[in-house]
């Protein structure tokens, strides 16, 4: 039934050229001014221009999910979200539809920040590309949702600072600005981040598989824990409409 | 209910909301059958809004009961069975208004063909646009093929004619003649009497929260029993002739005063008792503004 509806969003994102050049010429940017000083440079064994390829995708990506958020604002402060739910479109169609769509715009960070991690000699096999791309798109799942809930729960003229703050908070606290904290107990509860895991992704390099059993408990826990909100969020906002 | 009636398209039973310490619905009743069109009339901030919104399952009432075709809101409205066309509501943008109707349409099982539903609503000829760069008129008519191109059993309009001029007006009703088949329920709020009285079947008349009459144009003006008697009779104050019994309201034109009454024949004999100075005396039937008026200030007195 909403095939032509995905289609529409889809088109609608991608017609905002502007927002799409937006989420990937920030992260674009930093990658090439600071993969150009530190080329030789290791994180936890991590080659830097492999490290910090994933960790602008994941800057980019992460304001790409949260960015739902607003587009949701957006439209229930212009009203057709009411004009949506007294048709038959399903709520969870609707929450898909911008979710994917917000994934398509996050893919567009990722293969650009890919480009430009091979101009910097970033080498992987296709089994690791393809691993690392999986695990990046799981662990952009809980933001995503946190996207969903911002959406319903503030308006647009607030979210400007609140998804760029939310975004960078998120990579700092991942390690997207370098590794913080060291291999103590900072480091400890840092790893119980999902952005530190969305990062972790990039260490395909080191053999085995770059995630715990760890990492795929923190990204479903935070996933399941805001989607408990944004669905408390979503009917306090819809009783109140 | 047997399986052999229908059940009515629209069942408010004891409906009441409140925002804070504002009773905006203090229970209301009402059943609207299938094939009905009603106007819900009333002054800004009577509770048409909040009451329309109840009956969609886009306000969850305080307390009270709604269905609609005998189901709750959301799943009448999964089915498809319903349309509306809300006060608010800007077009999705980045989109091209055939796109966004297209879209619209793909939601109901048994849309109307998208071309037909934009020449009739008046679309057509701007089918193409971005809905960024429309008028406030044009965006109208797009929530108004929104609304239409389901095809629904239920359509519900709030003030479907608050943004337009009168020539938009016209057109818009006749639209809805042309679009709308006679066994489709249509709920239309409005503070416009003369639309509620020209294009409704029947009037529901609601302030204060509360409905307040119900029933065809010509019952809504002989329940309230509204005349208009017209004298001249200089020099009498209006507070005076105001505590005339069956005078609901006085107003002084010139030499001529009119009185609005609930009661003419009672009027008109202690009139004509008190002033034997009055002539030129002509009573006139009620219009429904009248009764409006009428009924709306027994609500406040």
């Amino acid at each position: 039934m909403g095939g032509l509806y995905l289609r529409a969003e889809l088109q609608r994102t991608l017609r905002n050229r502007r927002f799409v050049i937006f989420s990937f010429i920030f992260p674009l940017t930093l990658y090439i001014a600071f993969t150009s000083a530190d080329r030789h440079y290791r994180v936890g064994g991590v080659p830097f221009p492999l490290y910090y390829m994933i960790a602008m995708a994941s800057f980019g990506a992460l304001i790409a999910a949260i960015s739902i958020g607003p587009r949701i604002s957006a439209e229930r402060q212009m009203g057709w979200t009411r004009q949506m739910r007294i048709t038959p479109l399903p709520v969870w169609y609707y929450f898909a539809a911008k979710i994917i769509t917000g994934y398509v715009v996050a893919c567009t960070t990722l293969v650009v920040l890919y480009l430009a991690g091979l101009t910097y000699g970033v080498r992987l096999s296709a089994v690791d590309w393809l691993t690392m791309t999986g695990l990046f798109l799981v662990g952009l799942f809980p933001f995503a949702i946190i996207g969903v809930m911002l959406g319903h729960l503030l308006k647009p003229d607030s979210m400007g600072p609140v998804t760029g703050g939310v975004a960078t908070l998120f990579l700092l606290v991942g390690g997207g600005f370098g590794n913080i904290g060291g291999t103590g107990i900072v480091h400890r509860l840092f790893e119980l981040i999902p952005s530190y895991w969305l990062i972790r992704a990039g260490a395909v390099t080191l053999g085995g598989s770059p995630w715990t059993l760890e990492g795929w408990a923190v990204v479903l826990i935070w996933s399941a824990a805001f989607a408990i909100l944004a669905r408390i969020v979503y009917l306090r906002d819809t009783a109140r409409a | 209910m047997t399986d052999t009636e229908v059940a009515p398209s629209i069942s408010l039973a004891r409906v009441a909301k409140s925002y804070g310490a504002v009773r905006a619905v203090r229970g209301v009743d009402l059943l609207v059958e299938a094939g009905e069109t009603v106007a819900l009339l009333g002054p800004n901030g009577a509770g048409k809004t909040t009451t329309l919104d109840m009956a969609l399952g886009l306000v969850r009432p305080d307390s009270g009961q709604v269905t609609l075709f005998g189901l709750p809101p959301s799943r009448a409205i999964a089915r498809g069975l319903v349309g509306g066309m809300l006060q608010t509501g800007v077009p999705l943008d980045y989109l091209r208004v055939r796109e966004l109707i297209e879209v619209m349409a793909s939601f109901y099982p048994t849309p109307r063909p998208t071309n037909e539903i934009l020449e009739l609503t008046g679309c057509a000829t701007f089918q193409g646009q971005m809905t960024t760069g429309l008028s406030g008129g044009q965006a109208q008519r797009v929530r108004f093929a929104a609304a239409l191109v389901g095809d629904p059993e239920l359509l519900v309009l709030d003030e479907p004619t608050a943004a337009l001029d009168v020539d938009g007006r016209r057109e818009f009703w006749r639209a809805m003649r042309d679009v709308v088949a006679e066994q489709k329920t249509v709920v239309f709020a409005t503070h416009n009497l003369e639309e509620a009285d020209s294009h409704a079947d029947r009037v529901v008349v609601i302030n204060g929260g509360s409905i307040i009459a119900d029933g065809t144009p010509s019952q809504i003006k002989a329940t309230v029993g509204t005349k208009t008697i017209r004298m001249a009779l200089p020099d009498i104050d209006l507070s005076e002739l105001v505590t005339v019994a069956g005078v609901v309201n006085a107003q002084r034109h010139g030499l001529t005063v009119v009185l609005t009454c609930s009661d003419s024949d009672r009027a008109l004999y202690e009139l004509l008792d008190r002033y034997r100075s009055a002539r030129d005396i002509e009573v006139i039937g009620g219009t429904l503004e009248e009764a409006f008026v009428a009924l709306t200030s027994e609500e406040h007195g």
